[in-house]
C-alpha cells in the first residue's frame, strides 16, 4: 500500500542546510507516510519548545504577523487551547472558529468555508473535522498550510508527535520499546497515529481492546492484538489508554461500562503485569472508572497524563515554526517581513 | 424511435459480430424502415439499393447496440443530476440503443401512471429506447408490493428497490411468489442492510484511512438468504452486481441446483479494486464498494465462466455538490454509460474473453434476461446498432461526457475503444 494521504505534498528536492535533516511538507495531515527522520526532526524542534515554556517570558515574536485560525468543525477544548497557546507563544495573530453552531448549519460545505477563509489569507489553519478525509480535502483549496487536529478516526498526527515526545524524554528513547494500546482502538485517529508513528520509530506496538473495537486487519499496520488484557501489558514499557465514547453503548460494540471495566480498564492488577517502571498515558478527558482506575490516573510516579499536556504546546509550537519556515525565509529573502 | 429516416441504410465492409449465431466475421447490414432487412456476408456494396446511404466501416465492428440493464436517470425529480434526454444522449454516445431506467425517482416509478411516462416518453431529444423497472414495493419503502401485475401490462420489464435491498425476507418471499403468475423479474441490490451502514470494503485500506467499512459478508449473507426465498417461491431473482468471491461460489451452486437465478456486474467491479478510493476519492465510492483485488479477479473469472449473465452500466450520475465532501457524506455512485463499453473491451483487449463474448453479456443475454426486442443481429430485427473501432486508444475525459454529470471514477483511464456511429430504430443517433 502507498501511504500516498498521510502527507500529501511530496518534499522538495533540495534541503536548506544541506545535511537531508528538516520537515519539507507544506501541511501536517497525518503521521502516515512521514520517515522516521522527518519525526525526530519535529521532535528535537518541540525539545527546545519544552524548555522555552518553563521560562517565566514564554514569548518568542518568530511568528509575528501571521495569522492562524483554529477551525474546529467538533467541539474541542484541550488541542484548541493547546493550539491557541503555541500560536500565542510564536506570536503570531490567532482566530478560534468552532463553526459546528454558525455556517455549516447554514448549508455552507465545507469547502466553502475553506474558500471563504482562504480570501482572508491565513498562514495556517489548523483543522479538526468530524469526518476521515476532511481535513485533506479542506487542504486542497488553501493556500496557507493546514495542520490535522483530528479527522474523524483517520488521524490526529500531533497528539502522536507529543506522546512520542513525552516518551522520548521519560525513557530517552523509542526504539526498541514495547507499547500497549489499549480500549477502542476501532473509532480512535489518537490509535492510527500513534501505531504510525511508533511502528516508525521502531517501537513495538500491541493493541489491546475486544474485538468490536478492532478495525479490520490492524494487523497489517504492524501491531500485534491482544484481547486479553493483563497478556497484552506483559512487560510493556509504555501504557496508552484511549477515552471510550459514551456513545459506543448504543452500536453494539460492548455491553456495558461496567463489563469493560472490568475487562479492559486500567487498574493496578493490570497493570502489575507491566514493567515496575512502565509509564501509563492517556490522551484526555479521560473517564475515571470507565478506561482507567482513578487511583492509577493519579500516580504521580507512573502517569505521564500531566506532561502529555505540557508536551503539547511544545510539539504545536515545533509544527507552527517547521511548517511557516519556507513562507518567512521567502519574506525576508524578499525583504517583507520583519 | 420517432421517425426513421425514408432512405434505407447500410453499413458495409464490417467486422460483424451477432452473438445469437455466435458469429464473428465479415460482412454488413442493410437497413430500412427502421428494421434490419438484410444481414451477413452478402451485404456488400454491390447488392445494395442505388438509393441507400452507404457508410464503409472499414472492417470495424458492427454489433448489435448496447442493452443497458441498471441506470439511474433522474427525472423526474433529480433533473440537476440526469435527465431522460441527456442520459440517451449519453447512451448515444456510449454506443446504448435501451436503457432500463432504474425506478429511483421522485416520485418513485411505483403506479401504472409513471411507469407510462417512462415507457412511452417520447421525442426527438430521446435518442434511445427506454423502458421502465419498477419499484418493487410502493415508495421503494420495502413494506408493501407494488401491483406487479398491472405495472408489468404497462411496460414495467421488471422489479427493484434499486439501490436498496429487499430486506424483509416476508416481502421478498411474498413478491416472488405473487410475480411468479406474471413471470415477474425482481432485480435485488444485494447488500444486507444492517451490516452495510459503512463507505467503503472492509480492510487495511479501510482501516488506514479511518473510514467505516462493510464486509463482503453483507453481501454473501443477503445473497444466500434471498437463493432460499427463491427456493421455496421459485421466482425469478436477478441480483444486480456481484463482486465478491464468495457471493459467485453461492450463485454458482444455486444455478446448478437449477434455481431461476441470474446475476450481473458493472464495469467498477472487474476493472477496479478499492485502493480506488485511496486519498478519499469518492467518485469511486459505489454502492456495494470496490472490493479486494481477489475479489476483483474472482469477478473476471466469473465472467469467463459465464457464470454472470449480463453486465450493465449502474450508470448513478451525482452532481458536484454530492460529491466534493469528505468521504463518508458524499453520496454513492458512478456514471457509466459512457465508459462501458470501453471498460468492457478490457476484459478482450486483456484475452480474458472473446470480442463475441464481450458483446453477448452486452447485448443478446440483457435482452433475453429483460425480454427485450433488442440486442440481436437479424432480418426483421429493430435496427439499433453500435459501429466501433474495438482497437483505438482513447484516454477516458471526465470533461468531454455528454452526461448531465461527471462523477466517473475512470477518468484519466486509458481504454481501447471508440463508438463511431450509434444507430436507433435505423435512425444514426451518434456519430464520432
Amino acid at each position: 500500500m502507498t501511504p500516498t494521504h498521510g502527507s500529501s505534498t511530496p518534499a522538495p528536492t533540495s534541503p536548506p542546510g544541506g545535511d537531508g535533516r528538516g520537515f519539507f511538507h507544506k501541511h501536517l495531515l497525518g503521521i502516515e507516510g512521514l520517515n522516521p527522520l522527518e519525526i525526530g526532526y519535529l521532535l528535537e524542534i518541540a525539545d527546545t519548545y519544552v524548555e522555552q515554556n518553563r521560562r517565566a517570558n514564554k514569548k518568542k515574536s518568530l511568528l509575528k504577523g501571521m495569522t492562524l485560525i483554529n477551525l474546529f468543525f467538533e467541539t474541542s477544548t484541550r488541542t484548541r487551547t493547546s493550539f491557541e497557546l503555541a500560536g500565542k507563544r510564536l506570536g503570531c495573530d490567532v482566530i478560534n472558529m468552532q463553526t459546528d453552531a454558525s455556517s455549516i448549519k447554514k448549508g455552507e460545505t465545507l469547502l466553502d468555508t475553506a474558500i471563504t477563509l482562504n480570501a482572508m489569507h491565513p498562514d495556517i489553519l489548523v483543522v479538526r473535522h468530524s469526518e476521515s478525509g476532511a481535513v485533506k480535502l479542506l487542504s486542497e483549496k488553501v493556500d496557507g498550510c493546514v495542520i490535522n487536529a483530528g479527522d474523524g478516526r483517520h488521524e490526529h498526527p500531533t497528539q502522536a508527535l507529543l506522546d512520542a515526545l513525552t516518551i522520548r524524554r521519560r525513557k530517552g528513547r523509542i526504539e526498541g520499546l514495547t507499547v500497549a494500546i489499549c480500549g477502542d482502538i476501532l473509532h480512535s485517529r489518537v490509535a492510527r497515529s500513534n501505531i504510525h508513528l511508533l511502528t516508525t520509530m521502531g517501537a513495538r506496538v500491541r493493541v489491546v481492546a475486544p474485538p468490536t473495537l478492532l478495525p479490520a486487519a490492524v494487523e497489517r499496520l504492524g501491531v500485534e492484538v491482544f484481547h486479553d488484557m493483563r497478556r497484552g501489558l506483559e512487560n510493556c514499557d509504555i501504557v496508552m489508554m484511549l477515552r471510550l465514547q459514551q456513545e459506543r453503548m448504543r452500536g453494539s460494540y460492548l455491553p456495558s461500562v461496567r463489563e469493560f471495566f472490568h475487562f479492559y480498564g486500567l487498574d493496578h492488577a493490570k497493570l502489575s503485569a507491566a514493567k515496575p517502571d512502565a509509564l501509563i498515558m492517556h490522551p484526555g478527558p479521560m473517564n475515571r472508572g470507565v478506561e482507567i482506575d482513578t487511583v492509577v490516573a493519579d500516580d504521580i510516579h507512573r502517569s505521564a497524563i500531566q506532561e502529555q499536556v505540557e508536551m503539547g504546546v511544545a510539539v504545536r509550537m515545533a509544527c507552527l515554526d517547521v511548517l511557516t519556515r519556507k513562507v518567512r525565509e521567502t519574506e525576508l529573502k524578499n525583504g517583507g517581513a520583519s | 424511435m420517432s421517425s426513421a429516416p425514408a432512405r434505407p441504410l447500410a453499413l458495409i465492409n464490417a467486422r460483424l459480430i451477432d452473438p445469437t449465431l455466435g458469429y464473428d466475421g465479415p460482412g454488413g447490414v442493410l437497413i430500412a424502415d427502421g428494421r434490419m432487412v438484410a444481414v451477413g456476408p452478402q451485404v456488400t456494396a454491390a447488392s445494395l439499393p442505388a438509393t441507400a446511404r452507404i457508410v464503409d466501416c472499414a472492417g470495424k465492428v458492427v454489433a448489435p447496440g448496447l442493452i443497458d440493464s441498471r441506470v439511474f436517470i433522474g427525472e423526474p425529480g433529480f433533473e440537476h443530476k440526469e435527465t431522460l434526454a441527456s442520459a440517451s444522449q449519453a447512451a448515444a454516445a456510449g454506443g446504448v440503443t435501451t436503457i432500463v431506467a432504474m425506478p429511483n425517482t421522485k416520485p418513485v416509478v411505483d403506479s401504472v401512471s409513471l411507469v407510462e411516462y417512462i415507457a412511452r416518453r417520447r421525442g426527438d431529444d430521446i435518442l434511445v429506447n427506454v423502458v421502465p423497472m419498477a419499484a418493487a414495493t410502493k415508495g421503494l419503502d420495502g413494506q408493501e408490493m407494488t401491483e406487479v401485475g398491472l405495472l408489468s401490462a404497462a411496460g414495467a420489464v421488471a422489479f427493484s428497490d434499486g439501490r436498496s435491498a429487499i430486506s424483509d425476507a416476508n416481502v421478498l418471499w411474498k413478491i416472488l411468489r405473487y410475480g411468479r403468475m406474471f413471470d415477474a423479474l425482481v432485480v435485488q441490490h444485494a447488500e444486507e442492510p444492517s451490516l452495510s451502514k459503512g463507505v467503503m470494503n472492509a480492510g487495511e485500506l479501510a482501516t488506514r484511512l479511518g473510514l467505516s467499512s462493510n464486509s463482503p459478508y453483507a453481501e454473501l449473507i443477503q445473497i444466500e438468504r434471498d437463493i432460499r426465498i427463491v427456493e421455496a417461491t421459485g421466482g425469478r431473482l436477478h441480483f444486480a452486481q456481484v463482486t465478491t468471491a464468495k457471493s459467485l461460489d453461492v450463485i454458482r451452486a444455486a444455478k446448478a441446483a437449477g434455481l431461476p437465478i441470474t446475476c450481473g456486474v458493472t464495469p467498477p467491479y472487474f476493472a477496479l479494486n478499492e485502493l480506488a478510493v485511496s486519498d478519499y476519492r469518492t467518485f469511486a465510492k459505489l454502492s456495494p464498494p470496490l472490493r479486494a483485488e481477489q475479489d476483483r479477479l474472482a469477478v473476471v473469472a466469473a465472467l469467463q465462466e459465464g457464470l454472470i449473465d449480463v453486465i450493465a452500466s449502474g450508470h448513478d450520475p451525482q452532481d458536484p455538490e454530492s460529491k466534493r465532501l469528505p468521504f463518508a457524506q458524499a453520496e454513492f455512485g458512478a456514471v457509466g454509460l459512457e465508459t462501458l463499453l470501453p471498460v468492457s473491451l478490457e476484459l478482450y483487449h486483456n484475452g480474458h474473453l472473446s470480442l463475441l463474448q464481450v458483446i453477448d453479456l452486452l447485448t443478446r443475454r440483457p435482452a433475453n434476461l429483460f425480454r427485450l426486442p433488442g440486442g440481436r443481429l437479424a432480418v426483421d430485427a429493430p435496427a439499433d446498432l453500435v459501429v466501433f473501432d474495438a482497437d483505438v486508444a482513447v484516454r477516458i475525459d471526465a470533461d468531454k461526457l455528454k452526461s448531465k454529470s461527471k462523477n466517473t471514477p475512470f477518468d484519466g483511464h486509458p481504454t481501447q475503444g471508440r463508438v463511431m456511429m450509434t444507430v436507433v430504430a435505423g435512425r444514426v443517433v451518434h456519430e464520432g
